[in-house]
């Protein structure tokens, strides 16, 4: 089953200006139910403007999306919301600082739900919030009403994880989530996401600048160059795939040697 | 003098209606809002206009309200739909405000109808005639007002549409992520807070018996004045208490102004003291911290003399 499908879509920034931009070019890409593909790319390839046409956070010149049946094409980010579930790269973006984590989950709970006048939140779902915090295993839970400005990145990034995800999505977006921070706390986020990606059966789609972690995780690996996807790796060949194996398949497909570029990615 | 504190106390508190207005976009949505000084004219000339008509006070008083909550609806409108920033949004409603106010008075002052030979038609006037005093009448009504409103937007904060709202105030990208339409946030909470500086304007206009096209200018500064008066003198984080120092901060801010009055200041000079004081208030943290910094050298100094 089609859980995302873009067909055809274009975009170009700054149209008619000396700084035009063709970012993405008849850019075609379907995710199954349960696929967990990496996006990777130098920089400009287009897989961050990818991401946020299927967010909604920039609208295509040409070519549509569908989620789960649904055509997005036009609607706007808070519509589309609904649908998908993301976590940002600044750990600041996901999370409201100043509103306590208990304030952050209840806003995410109502994700794609009729907003009211009803309280903000209800005992109920505090012992819901409680059960999904432990699963981190950072504490979390016995500080419900801590503000989320007194976390740290990584603790921020593993409730926006949760977040993203209280509200089960249709595709859960990642983008470059472990980016911002250390070495450390990198994978542990990472594998956070893992199991509850794996728990959930989430479609997902990951775009990282990192290409270890492109092939260690998911069942897919789609590369991007100049605006077009020129890898899709999945199966087996996935499972087996090693840093040099991908450069061939690269130097393969592209007419021109693995470029400097695309050799930042390792 | 017992008189002139009375009289400080229920200006104080007729504002701080004001002040929560100015809190809400200031604090709570991080977005100065200056047309604050359109809308209290807005408030306080509609409620002179329909009472001087001949309307009850009451409703004449609610449509004020109305009338202030379109003017947040212009500036959100003008700032969430035509992109325009937000300080420029309110110096738009608040210029385009002052035309507006001459229609609806149809002259630059009005003054309301007499009730009797020592009371004018207003608000008030069923107190005063229950035997209360004017004085006592106002500092009555309008604790009951700002006690209802002051509950009514606590409420609001708590609930599902109050929660996005701050949210929208905090990280506009991220409540935008959780499916919250964030310029709907923003034009209505502008209306809201409008709502209440308009409300503000138009009980002060029947508390003072008229209304007058300046009796707005630099309300966004007593605002502010009244919101870092609170905030400096009472460090308190719920969220109930907060807005119950922010009428103490209003109240103590028309202290302020009638002592230094009482002193001998000329009138005129007050706004030159006023925005002195907003100033001095809004770079105490920056002074503070640079004497806990030269303090600290100085510590760090003896230490290693000994």
């Amino acid at each position: 089953m089609t859980m995302l499908n873009v067909a055809h879509v274009d975009k170009t920034f700054n149209t008619g200006t000396p700084l035009e931009s063709h970012v993405l070019r008849s850019v075609n890409m379907s995710l199954h139910k349960g696929d967990y593909a990496t996006i990777i790319g130098g920089n400009g390839a287009g897989k961050s403007t990818l991401m946020n046409i299927v967010a909604g956070t920039h609208l295509p010149d040409s070519g549509t999306i569908t989620i789960d049946g649904h055509n997005v094409t036009k609607l706007p980010e808070f519509k589309r919301a609904a649908y998908l579930g993301r976590v940002f790269q600044d750990p600041m973006v996901g999370t409201a600082a100043s509103m306590n984590i208990e304030e952050n989950l209840a806003l995410a709970y109502r994700r794609g739900k009729r907003r009211g006048f009803r309280w903000y939140i209800s005992s109920k779902e505090r012992d819901l919030y409680r059960e999904r915090l432990s699963d981190l295993e950072l504490g979390l839970e016995s500080r419900l009403t801590d503000k989320v400005g007194l976390l740290s990145g990584g603790q921020r990034q593993a409730l926006a994880l949760i977040m993203a995800t209280l509200q089960e999505p249709r595709v859960l977006l990642l983008d470059e989530h472990t980016a911002a921070l250390d070495p450390k706390t990198a994978p542990k986020v990472l594998e956070i996401g893992n199991k509850i990606i794996k728990k959930y059966n989430l479609t997902t789609m990951m775009v990282t600048h990192n290409m270890k972690d492109a092939i260690r995780h998911g069942n897919r690996l789609i590369m991007m160059k100049a605006g077009q996807i020129v890898l899709d790796i999945s199966g087996g060949e996935k499972k087996n795939l090693t840093v040099e194996h991908l450069i061939a398949r690269f130097n393969q497909v592209s007419d021109e040697d693995f470029d400097d570029d695309a050799a930042l990615l390792v | 003098m017992e008189l002139i504190i009375q009289g400080a106390i229920s200006l104080g508190l007729l504002w701080s209606l004001m002040t929560i207005g100015v809190f809400m976009t200031f604090r709570i949505l991080n977005m100065p809002d200056l047309s604050v000084e359109g809308t209290v004219i807005l408030g306080a000339a509609t409620a002179a206009r329909l009472v001087s008509n001949g309307h009850n006070p009451f409703m004449a008083t609610i449509m004020a309200a109305l009338v202030g909550s379109i003017g947040g609806f212009v500036t959100g409108f003008l700032h969430t739909k035509l992109k325009i920033p937000p300080i420029l949004s309110g110096i738009l409603t608040m210029v385009a405000s002052y035309s507006i106010v001459i229609r609806i008075m149809g002259t630059s002052n009005i003054a309301l109808p007499p009730h009797g030979p020592t009371r004018v038609v207003s608000v008030f006037t069923f107190l005063q005639e229950m035997g209360l005093t004017r004085q006592t009448s106002i500092m009555v009504f309008a604790a009951i007002v700002v006690i209802l409103m002051g509950a009514a937007y606590y409420f609001f904060c708590g609930t599902e549409i109050g929660s996005a709202v701050r949210a929208t105030g905090n990280n506009r990208q991220m409540v935008a992520a959780q499916g919250v339409n964030t310029n709907a946030m923003i034009i209505m909470y502008l209306m809201i807070s409008n709502g209440f500086v308009a409300l503000s304007g138009a009980l002060v206009a029947q508390q003072q018996g008229f209304a007058s096209v300046d009796m707005g200018v630099g309300t966004i500064v007593v605002g502010l004045a009244s919101v870092i008066i609170a905030e400096v003198l009472f460090n308190v984080r719920r969220f109930w208490a907060r807005l119950l120092t922010l009428v103490a901060g209003s109240i103590i801010y028309r202290l302020i102004i009638t002592l230094v009055l009482e002193l001998g200041m000329p009138a005129t000079d007050l706004r030159l003291f006023l925005a002195i004081t907003v100033v001095i208030a809004l770079t105490l943290p920056l002074i503070r911290e640079k004497l806990v910094k030269a303090f600290e050298k100085l510590k760090a100094r003896g230490g290693r003399s000994r």
